[in-house]
């Protein structure tokens, strides 16, 4: 999950900044309205761009997968429990579908598919290394900061190792068989205090490597801004615009705050 | 970097006047009353005792040591004349863990971090990461991954982020202990080159001198009480002071290392009728959600006697050591215990609860840390024989005796992880006989040790061995494996048959 895809398409070539820009932008404006139509609309022009997205439908189908969990799961709950309104289809305990808490288990579906899936799909070709570029040659993001998250990022996969460690010696410690719990709590605190070293043997390194001198850093990996990067956003400008103009020219845009 | 550019750079003065250095909330300085003088160009190996503050030196020297916050300071130490921290840089830093060094996800990026810190423009750190990945012969292309390096690889990449600065400056702390015997002579083999082209000084800390000592020309002892225990050309030191070094824990060729006590009689693999603990008809092996490493493995584990299990790295020795131990499941064929073993249990070792594991084999894995459990030593080993809810006085007993045997009787009640390196060792060995299994199992038990604790790990496991139990270790260590084992059963790295099995010749 953690390892990026890669390819030659010019989805990759294009500066995770900008990405995260168009994901930002998209989602913000979703957000600020619950209906039904703003939503379609969206997801209908994105399932339109995925072709160009880089990702085989296999891939594709694998990393969207927990968004396609929870969407559905999200519109089930809504549609139960959501607020009633209109005619009374079915009711029982707690339980209360009505007409409207339909449409709104619809659009809520509809929304976290619609801000969810370019989420997911534009993150998946990102690179930390180059996201991590971006945001301290573009976004002017401190370097510190930047560079000890991405180094961090490494030692992810170094926790996973440890855990299992932890668990197979603890199984060989004869306490394994029961008290799940606590075992589990006293496994995380020595995953903890195993991670803090590591964290420091690495600051160590990274010192040794002149992290934190002073004077000027240079970057050995130029991270550009230019014509592709804004026009992904200009998709993400227009894909927004028009879900909000459809929704409010049908008459069906419910901002948020009302 | 090429000979030429290499050359440019100068080697740099170091000068110590009484210095030392305490670390925060330790009442006993890491080093003290340090007087030394190396001249630009000189190669250095530097010895000394476990404690006698060879790392804190290196560290020092390399500006790392950290603030005020971080500890106490006293007299002088300078690296061309000036504090070693005022200059971050010039020298050039290699540590001993090759996974915490790796800093970047890929091999031109983590090269090119220095001299990015370090503020060279683009053009010229491109050169730079290509000429040093060439000096460490390293062929890889810069898109490379860092994850998939090697041990030895991973030392190397560093070494090359290290060179790409182009220090005055080049400090090697144990840069091969954690890596197994191929990995050490690329990594040394590198260095060789580097210094041939190099005007820098170079110091190097490694227990194990045979390494290291045709490539430097001066041998400095810290002594641990404070100041330099010798100091001088390689050959006169280290026939002058061979034995004394050898008691202090320092890897001296020809002393200390050959067996530690007279070889144990015949085992009783060939005496008739002793049904063997474990056997492993048709075994293949494999981590977790893994392809099988290994297949076709038939070993037979006979009490009394030592197994070794050898190999490059990735051939699945320790996942071959953890699936015989009852705590991976095989991915083909079996491991069966012996009825007698079993002792009402199933005769597969995996399908026993994990409280009929501790009674049956044990289990010491290569980081002790990941077995500690408790706050204090003698709860920590208090804990298999409480799992077996044995009565009070009863594990009481049994804990001081295992105490008293590993001599950690003076640290009863001191935190495991605050022990030193050979102390959590024995600890971890201690944790496991607690509860008296038949059969141990060990993950490279003598990974990155000085001699003295080299020593006490074989006459441990020597003693044990002689009162019947059986042992099984995973080693890259071709001494530790002359010295103890029996046999050895070697994986040769491909997922066909496993080939060799050989007595061991003493």
């Amino acid at each position: 999950m953690l390892t990026p895809t890669r390819g030659t398409q010019a989805i990759f070539r294009i500066n995770p900044v900008a990405k995260l820009a168009a994901a930002l932008l998209l989602a913000g404006v979703l957000i600020l309205t619950i209906d039904w139509v703003s939503a379609a609309v969206a997801l209908a022009c994105e399932f339109v761009l995925f072709f160009w997205a880089g990702l085989s439908l296999k891939a594709f189908a694998l990393r969207t997968l927990p968004v396609w969990i929870a969407a559905p799961t999200a519109g089930v709950t809504t549609l139960l429990y959501g607020q009633a309104a209109g005619q009374v289809y079915w009711a029982f305990g707690l339980v209360n579908v009505t007409e409207g808490s339909l449409e709104l288990a619809i659009a809520t579906t509809l929304r976290i598919l619609a801000i969810g899936l370019p989420s997911v799909v534009l993150f998946v070709t990102v690179d930390p290394t180059d996201l991590a570029d971006g945001l301290a040659q573009v976004v002017k993001l401190p370097a510190r900061f930047v560079l000890g998250g991405l180094a961090g990022l490494r030692l992810v996969g170094l926790f996973l190792e440890d855990w299992r460690a932890l668990e197979l010696a603890r199984r060989a410690r004869g306490i394994a068989d029961r008290g799940a719990l606590r075992r589990l709590l006293s496994q995380a605190f020595a995953l903890l205090v195993l991670s803090i070293r590591r964290g420091s043997k690495l600051a160590t390194a990274m010192e040794a490597r002149g992290f934190g001198a002073p004077g000027r850093r240079t970057w050995a990996r130029p991270s550009t801004f230019r014509g592709r990067e804004f026009a992904l956003i200009g998709i993400g400008l227009a894909v927004a615009l028009l879900s909000v103009g459809v929704s409010v020219a049908t008459g069906s845009w419910n901002f948020v705050l009302t | 970097m090429t000979p030429a550019a290499a050359a440019s750079v100068s080697g740099a003065s170091i000068v110590a006047r009484g210095w030392g250095w305490r670390h925060a909330g330790r009442r006993g300085w890491a080093v003290d009353g340090l007087d030394l003088r190396i001249t630009p160009g000189e190669r250095v190996l530097l010895l000394g005792a476990s404690g006698a503050g060879k790392s804190t030196l290196l560290h020092a020297l390399a500006g790392v040591l950290g603030g005020d916050e971080e500890g106490e300071q006293r007299g002088q130490l300078l690296v061309n004349g000036a504090e070693p921290t005022a200059a971050r840089g010039q020298a050039g830093l290699l540590l001993q863990d090759p996974d915490s060094q790796v800093i970047l996800a890929r091999v031109g990026d983590d090269v090119a971090f220095g001299c990015e810190n370090l503020g060279v423009p683009r053009e010229e750190i491109w050169r730079r990461v290509n000429d040093a990945l060439d000096m460490v012969g390293l062929d890889l292309p810069l898109q490379h991954p860092t994850s998939e390096l090697s041990g030895g690889q991973k030392q190397r990449l560093a070494l090359a982020g290290v060179l790409a600065m182009r220090p005055g400056l080049l400090l090697l702390d144990e840069p091969t202990a954690n890596l197994d015997p191929e990995g050490v002579l690329d990594v040394r083999d590198s260095v060789a080159r580097v210094l041939e082209h190099s005007a820098a000084t170079f110091i190097v800390i490694e227990h194990r001198v045979a390494v290291w000592q045709s490539l430097v020309n001066r041998v400095i002892v810290l002594d641990a009480a404070g100041g330099v225990l010798a100091d001088g050309h390689p050959d006169d030191v280290l026939t002058r002071q061979g034995e004394r070094l050898a008691a202090a824990g320092v890897w001296v060729p020809g002393y200390g290392h050959g067996p530690v006590s007279p070889r144990r009689g015949t085992c009783s693999e060939s005496a008739p009728g002793a049904a063997p603990l474990l056997r492993t008809p048709g075994l293949a092996i494999a981590r977790p959600r893994a392809d099988v490493v290994a297949r076709d493995i038939d070993l037979r584990v006979h009490a009394g006697t030592a197994l070794a299990l050898t190999g490059p790295n990735g051939a699945g020795k320790s996942t071959l050591a953890l699936t015989l131990a009852g705590l991976l499941k095989p991915a083909g064929g079996a491991v069966l215990a012996s009825p007698e073993f079993a002792d009402g249990a199933d005769a597969e070792p995996i399908r026993w609860k994990s409280r009929q594991l501790v009674t049956r084999i044990g289990t010491v894995f290569q980081d002790p840390e990941h077995q500690f459990v408790a706050a204090t030593v003698r709860a920590e080993l208090a804990v298999g024989p409480r799992a077996l809810k044995r009565p009070e006085a009863a594990i009481n007993a049994r804990v001081d005796e295992v105490l008293q045997r590993l001599r950690l009787d003076h640290l009863a009640e001191a935190n495991p992880y605050t022990l030193s390196g050979g102390e959590k060792r024995r600890l971890s060995v201690g944790t496991v006989l607690a509860t008296r299994p038949p059969l141990l199992v060990l993950d490279e038990p003598t990974f990155g040790q000085d001699l003295r604790t080299w020593r006490e790990t074989v006459a441990l496991l020597d003693e044990l061995l002689r009162d019947g139990s059986a042992v099984v270790a995973v080693s890259h260590d071709t001494d530790f494996v002359a010295a103890l084992f029996d046999r050895e059963y070697r994986l040769t790295g491909q997922a066909g048959p496993s080939i060799t099995r050989a007595a061991v010749s003493r």
